[in-house]
Order: structure tokens, then sequence, then C-alpha cells
């Protein structure tokens, strides 16, 4: 009875996603990554305000399920802590589904341990690899394997989902290829889970963007993290703005970004909305606790943005030995 | 007859079995005890979390970034949007399938026995279960997506044995006689019914189905499931809007590590339970009122 | 103007459309049953085409969305049986004593405070508890035991048992009540005090109804899903330490719903094998809970 009567409804109605006609007042959806959802979020938050009756919903599955969901033509913006790769590429080319690459802060992937942990102030990328790699899988439980003169307790992971951009990332530059991953931890999209693991135990260790490190000081301390590579910096670095900022911080330093729809941008509300972004959103980035671009950068930002240049300016990978002013102005 | 030597105990074994008596007493006391102590502790944690909270601005702003700005009115209008549509599909359903349960359906039948194991096997299937059958059903068999009228239809399921089973045992509370007489007047089956048996169970079928719906207010997992969004900074305006309610609201916020949202969390239970200390007393009220009239 | 007999007619056409209507929405609860099992075992079956049963059933790794997949539930139902292993150990002895202690000693007045409060215990929503688990029982007992994690297996564990404790007590309660009293007093004769009549004789005539009442416990105690989707963690991990991170099955589920699978992946298809298992422990479990109350009540009825 029930279903006959919801047939019925649902064969009236239309699908949730479809906007209104009428200039302004369709929902604008954008998803995808966690690590850039503090500041889509933020930016949202005060565009609202400032366009009363305009609607913005965020959501946080990841930038690989955001990709996903917007090469199905399901959202607006997708969020992404990593450039759209092959695959994506791919998939939207085949839904018709056109997009603008469009850089909009720095991050530094933050390591954290409690703070109770008073052994593990840095760590080199090799040890990073040696604790997250497949092979530890099952084999690296305790603090010791990592470094002899370390505590004989357990270790407790927490990182990235596998729909995560961060996730994509790690794995890529600590472990070597992207998706590569022990996968015996705590996995989440959604980094408060992460923040919540690490600072409730002791033994724990994780990693996300630096914004949610910064909300969250007072719970959790940051691990240097040592590249082995002087040329940038000896010794370790902890991410800090002026680190992430002058690349000292390597490898975990990175853009992140938003792909707007080209088609949904033909309507009015999805592009006043980026525009914002682009324009004002530097105080509310670095507010949230991200590294605004550089003024240069944000110029070619915008102008990619008025000219609707589409299609990315990364092969496909997590990461690129190019600047990102280099790659704007090709 | 036993002598009068085997009469009196050993005074040894006596003290043990009134002391034995005394333990069960005691440990039956403390147990019983836990359950209460356990209630107070999460009210006044609760309480004191989130009562400095509470307020008219907290009431009618949307969620933010800021713990100091979120409110819970999108989730607080999501909540009652999603359960007004809930009733108005559960309700003549559920009526009407505990009517033909109880009224017209022969007792000993294979169908009718088929039907109430049947409803009492689906009254015990976790939360979640109805949650996936939302989600393969309504959101993307029949394209709803996940929307108000996905989420209501799968709390429509999961509270539908609740109301069976609460509207045939008011139904059965309905003195025989009052049909009889219906009938020995001339009135057909259905005439009885509605105009004698409905109106006399009236106030405890309404009483059971607001404590259905109150149970169905706090149901978190299956909307969850069926794709409720948990940033949503706008209340639905639309059966086919995406929505958030009330309990997911405070999950979301027990998800954010910052104390802050911890208090906004705290303060988002007090209205949950404030809503449902609303209902439930309602439908006590309710009940307690009709009856008077009806007598 | 009709005549009597078709009037007579028309009202025995609309009694028999009414009976009909009222008949398909009695009987529609089977079509929800049998949409439960449709939905479920499709995505089932197509799940284990592309994984085999015997990897599903007893893998010890559960690791479906990384790029190195196994699908062994193993840990998943560890993790959902030792919680609920907990939760019966705090929620039985505690249920079965507070309904002894209301059964056999307790006065009038005592009963009539006692049960309104469980009930209200009952009714608070799951995602209520999961929050006390987490920021209050956990804390606490972090100071107790220093190794504790944020997220473990204990503090959920607690705190489902007593928000199961109800149900065990009423139901225990509505079954001691049931022995009839000449069982007891027979027992008071023989110079029995209360705690020898209850233990020897009134819960052991009861004890098919109690049995009832711990089985439906454990049920709900599997099929639980904000408690330990907030306090438990999400790591599948095989494991009896209850003081680390684990994920139960509902856990598993929220966390794939609140991230994005799309449709017809063999990602989205784990949460309907999960839900599958899910469904068919609990069902199996309600329906041994329905066959010992029955012969509770053959004995007694």
């Amino acid at each position: 009875m029930i279903v006959i009567l919801a047939l019925g409804l649902s064969a009236c109605g239309g699908d949730a996603n479809r906007s209104s006609t009428g200039a302004g007042s369709g929902v604008i959806t954008a998803d995808g990554s966690s690590t850039v959802f503090p500041a889509t979020e933020a930016i949202a938050e005060e565009f609202q305000k400032a366009n009363p009756g305009t609607r913005v919903t965020v959501g946080s599955s990841g930038t690989s399920g955001g990709f996903q969901k917007f090469c199905r033509n399901e959202i607006d913006i997708s969020d992404a802590s990593r450039p759209i790769r092959s695959s994506e590429v791919d998939a939207c080319k085949a839904a018709g589904i056109e997009y603008i690459e469009l850089p909009v802060a720095y991050d530094g992937l933050a390591v954290v341990v409690n703070p109770k942990n008073t052994w593990a102030t840095s760590m080199t990328v090799a040890e990073l690899k040696k604790m997250w790699e497949p092979a530890a899988q099952g084999k690296i439980m305790r603090w010791n394997q990592i470094r002899s003169d370390w505590p004989d307790r357990e270790i407790h992971l927490f990182g990235a989902g596998v729909d995560s951009g961060t996730f994509d990332y790690f794995t890529e530059v600590i472990n070597g290829k992207t998706d590569a991953s022990r996968g015996d931890y705590t996995s989440s999209e959604d980094d408060n889970v992460i923040v919540q693991g690490v600072s409730g135990d002791e033994n724990a260790l994780g990693y996300f963007g630096f914004a949610y490190y910064e909300q969250n000081k007072d719970k959790l301390k940051l691990v240097g993290v040592d590249d082995g590579d002087d040329a940038n910096g000896k010794g370790p670095i902890l991410p800090s703005p002026e680190t992430v900022k002058d690349g000292t911080y390597r490898p975990l330093s990175r853009p992140i970004f938003i792909y707007p729809k080209l088609q949904s941008l033909e309507r009015p509300e999805v592009n006043s909305f980026v525009e914002f972004y682009v324009m004002k959103g530097a105080p509310l980035i670095r507010e949230v606790g991200y590294i605004p671009l550089s003024d240069r950068e944000y110029e070619l930002v915008r102008a990619r943005f008025k000219e609707r240049k589409t299609g990315s300016m990364f092969s496909g990978e997590a990461h690129s030995q190019m600047t990102l002013e280099q790659l704007l102005t090709r | 007859m036993t002598s009068r030597v085997d009469a009196i105990p050993p005074v040894r074994t006596e003290i043990v079995r009134h002391l034995g008596d005394r333990l069960l007493a005691g440990f039956g006391i403390l147990a019983t005890l836990l359950g209460l102590v356990t209630l107070g502790a999460l009210l006044f944690d609760v309480f004191r979390d989130g009562f400095g909270r509470l307020s008219w601005q907290f009431l009618t702003s949307f969620p933010s970034r800021r713990a100091s700005d979120a409110g819970i009115y999108a989730a607080l209008i999501g909540s009652l949007y999603v359960i007004a549509l809930t009733a108005v599909i559960a309700i003549p359903v559920g009526i009407a399938a505990a009517l033909y349960l109880e009224e017209y359906a022969n007792r000993r039948g294979r169908v009718a026995r088929l039907i109430e194991i049947n409803i009492a096997n689906l009254a015990g299937v976790p939360s979640i279960i109805y949650g996936l059958l939302g989600l393969g059903l309504f959101v993307r068999w029949m394209r709803m997506g996940p929307s108000v009228l996905a989420g209501a239809s799968t709390l429509a399921l999961l509270v539908l044995p609740v109301v069976i089973l609460a509207t045939r045992e008011a139904l059965r509370a309905v003195p025989g006689t009052l049909r009889e007489g219906s009938y020995a007047l001339g009135a057909t089956k259905w005439q009885t019914t509605w105009h004698q048996v409905l109106p006399a169970a009236f106030p405890s079928i309404l009483t059971g189905l607001i404590l259905a719906l109150s149970r169905a207010i706090g149901e978190t997992a299956p909307l969850i499931t069926i794709g409720a969004l948990t940033y949503v900074p706008f209340a639905p305006n639309s059966i086919w809007s995406p929505f958030t309610v009330l309990p997911i609201q405070v999950f979301n916020w027990v998800s954010r590590p910052q104390a802050a949202f911890a208090e906004n969390a705290a303060a988002g239970i007090i209205v949950l339970l404030a809503v449902l200390l609303i209902m439930n007393g309602t439908a006590i009220a309710l009940r307690d009122r009709l009856q008077k009239w009806r007598l | 103007m009709m005549s009597r007999s078709m009037r007579g007619r028309a009202r025995r056409l609309t009694e028999f459309v009414i009976e009909r209507l009222l008949f398909v929405c009695a009987a529609g609860s089977i079509l929800v049953t049998a949409g439960i099992i449709l939905v479920l075992a499709f995505e089932t079956f197509e799940f284990l085409r592309e994984v085999p049963i015997t990897e599903f059933l007893f893998g010890t790794v559960w690791t479906p969305l990384f790029s190195d997949k196994h699908f062994g539930i193993l840990p998943l139902a560890a993790g959902t049986l030792l919680i609920a292993s907990i939760a019966m150990i705090v929620a039985l002895p505690s249920g079965l004593l507070t309904a002894i202690y209301l059964s056999e000693y307790a006065p009038p007045g005592i009963r009539r405070i006692v049960r309104p409060t469980m009930e209200v215990l009952a009714g608070v929503p799951t995602v209520v508890y999961g929050y006390f688990a987490l920021l209050f029982v956990t804390p606490i007992l972090q100071s107790f035991l220093p190794g504790l994690s944020g997220f473990n297996a204990l503090t959920p564990g607690i705190v489902m048992g007593i928000m199961i404790l109800p149900l065990v007590s009423s139901l225990s309660e509505d079954a001691l009540r049931s022995v009839p009293n000449g069982l007891r007093e027979g027992a008071y004769a023989l110079g029995a005090t209360r705690m020898q009549a209850a233990l020897r004789v009134v819960v052991p005539a009861a004890l098919s109804g109690i049995s009832a009442a711990a089985v439906l416990a454990v049920s709900r105690a599997i099929g639980e899903t904000m408690i330990v989707a907030i306090a438990a963690g999400q790591q599948p991990r095989l494991t009896l330490d209850p003081r680390v991170p684990i994920e139960a099955m509902t856990a598993y589920i929220v966390q794939v719903a609140l991230g994005d699978t799309p449709a017809g992946s063999l990602e989205y298809r784990t949460i309907f094998a999960v839900g599958m298992m899910l469904f068919i422990s609990t069902f199996t479990l309600n329906l041994i809970s329905n066959w010992l109350r029955e012969r509770f009540r053959e004995e007694y009825a």
C-alpha cells in the first residue's frame, strides 16, 4: 500500500537535486574532501549571510567520493585535496561534464600524536613509510619497531579513509604509490574522527589537513617531518603557515582545490558563490587554518575562473614538481 | 508430623539463611539503583554541559563552523517535517491493518496468524536494517533520493508494527457489548467499526500513536543510512528536499572534537528530550482527558 | 431513489471493498518483510558473485575499501560480539536481580516508582547514550585504566548494558510474576526464606521466560547502532581486548553510508552483505526467544 502510494508520488515529483527555476533560488551542492570542508563550509556560511535566500549544502564524503558524485552529475562543486585523477577525468568526459580547476589554498598535512606522547617529536619520511606502507599490515604494531629507543607500546593508527584526497596524497608522497597503504587502522573520511581518536589515546598517531590541527591545538601534538633533503631545510620541519608557504615543509605541503561544474556556473547563484570563493575567500581560509595563495597566484586563479578555462593542469597524479604559479601560467 | 526436635533448626543455618535473604535483597536494591543512578548521571551530565548553551539564538540558528553561532533550527524543523509525514503515511495503514486483524480476520485462520507472526518479527528487526531497506527501495530503486519523503517512508515502515500493536490493544479493550449492541440495531460491520468501535478506542489509539512517533523522532541510524545530511544550513521546504533531524545533528556535533561542540550536542540533546517529554506528556494527558469525556 | 434491495447491495459492496482494503493494509506488512529480504538478498547475492562465501564468513581481515581488498567479516562480527558480551555481563545479572527484587521483595510503592523510571531509561534515544558513553563514561574509565583508548569496546558495552537493563528486568519480572503464587506459598510453608523461595523455586520455574528475555536482549545488543558508532571506533580488528578501538557491524554500515559509494559497486554491496548477517542473526535470536516464551506460556497459561 505504502509502496503504491510512494510510487505514485515519485512519479509526480522530481529528483531531489533538481533546482527550481527562478534565478538564485536553487540549492548549491558541494561535496568531497574533508580537508577542504572547513574552508567551503566557512565560505558557504558567509555567502549565505551576505545573500539571504541562497542555500548551500556541503558534504564531506572524501575527495574520491566527491568526484564520483561530480562525474555522475549529482553535485555542482567538487572539493578536492588533490588534483583530479586520470580515471576521474575520463569518467567526467564520458558523462559530458566540464569543470574548472581552481586551487584555493595551501595545506600542510599534519602528522600528530597525543600530547602525552613524549617520544615521537619528529620522524623521517622513511620511518613514516615503514609505519604506513602495505607491508606494515599486521607486522609493525609497536612503537619500538620504528625506532628501537622508542617504548614498547602498541601503535594505534588513525588516518584518512580511501575516499579521501588526503589519503591519496599521503600514500603517494610517503609510500610512493597512490592508494598503497596498510588497512589495519582506524580510517575515516571525517577528519574529526581522527582528531578524537588521537586526542583520546596515548599510543595514537594520525594525519590530516593542517586546519584540523589548528582548531584542536590543545589536544594534539605535532610531529616534525624530516625529508632527508637539506636543500629545503635541515632536519625535521614542523608545519606552519610559513613553512608551508615557503616550501620547506616537504613533502607534505599541497594545494587544495575546488572544481565547479561548467554547466552549473550558468546558474547565477552558483556563479556568485564561486566568485565569492575566489575573490573574498582568503581571510576565511586563513581563519580556518589553511594557507591562502599568494596574491599573484590568486590573480591567476581569478583569471582562470573568468576565462572559464576548463581541464586540469596536472597530468593525473597527486603530486607535481612544478609550483602552482608555473602550472597556472602554462 | 515432625517431632519437636526437628522443628527447631540449628542456629547457624538459620543465620546463614537469613543472611542470604538480606544479601539478595541488598543486591536487588543495588541492581535496581544501578539503572536509576545511571539515568540520573546521564541527565545531570547533559544538563550540566548543555543548559548554559540553550537560548533563543540556539533554537533559531543554522549549523555553523563556529560552535557559538551554531543552532538547531534546521534539525528541529527537519524532525518535525519528517515526523509529520511519517504520521501521515503510517497512521492510516497501521490502523487499517489493526482493524483488519482485530475486527475482520478469522483468528484461527492461517493467513491471519501468518500476518500476526510477521508483524511481531518486524518489531524486532534492528532499525538500521530498515535503513538499508529504505536505501535500496526508496532512495535508489524508486529514485526518491535522500529526501524527506524517503526518510519518512523508511520511518513509517519502522513504526508500523508498533502502531499496529498499540491499535490492536486499544481495540481489544473496547467491550464486546458495544459491538453487539450495534449489530443488534442492524448495523453492518463497517458501520459498527467506524461509528462505535473506533471512537471508543480513539484515546488509547492516539496515545499509542504518539508514543510510536516519539520513538521515531529519536531514530538516527536508518536516516543516516538513507543519506540524511549532516551539514544542512537550511530548513527543508518540500518533501523532495534534503534534510537533517535532531538526533543526526547531535551525532554530528558529538563527532566534532572541539569542546564547544560538545556543549552544543548536550544542548541539542536537551531539546530532543524536551520534544519527547512534550509528546509523551501530551499523549498521557490526552488519554486521561478523552477518557473522562467518553465516560 | 434506490430500491431497498439496491441499497442493500450497495452496502454489501461497500462492506466488501472496505474489508479487502483493510486486508491489503494488513497483508502489506508481509510485503515489508519480503522487501527487506529481497533487498538484502539481491545485493548480497551480487556481492557473493565476486567474493567467495568462505572468505566472507571465515576471513579474518576486513579491508573492503582499500586497494588490497579483504572481505572477511570476522573482525566486524568479533567487534559486535565483544561489545554485546560486555553488555550482557552488565545487563543480565542486574536485570535479573532487579526483577527478583521487584517481584519478590519490594513493596508496591517502590514498584510504582521504579517501573516508569525503567521505561524512561529504555525510551532515551540511543544517540544520547552514545554522547554519554564517549564524553562522560570513557574519561572516567580512563582515570581507572590508564591504557584505555578513547575509542574502545568497554565503554559502549557498559552503556549498552544499562540501556538493555530495563528490557531484561521487565520481561524477567513478568515471567517471575506469572509463576503461580501457590508455588511460592508452598515454599514459604516449608520454612523457606524469600531468597530460598526466589532462587530455588520461582526462578527455576520462570527459567524459560527469563531465557527468552536474555535472548531478546542479546538480539537488541547486536542490532544497536549509535552507541557503537560514536564510542567504539572504526578499526575492524579481530581481538578480545576491550581497551582498543574496534568496529561493530552496525558501525561499519553507518561509516560507509556517511561517505559515498556508488550504487552497484562492490563497496556498496558490502553494507548489504553485512546487513544480511545482522538480519539473519537477530531474526534467529528473535525466533528462539519467541519459542522459549511460547514454551513458558504453555507451562503456566
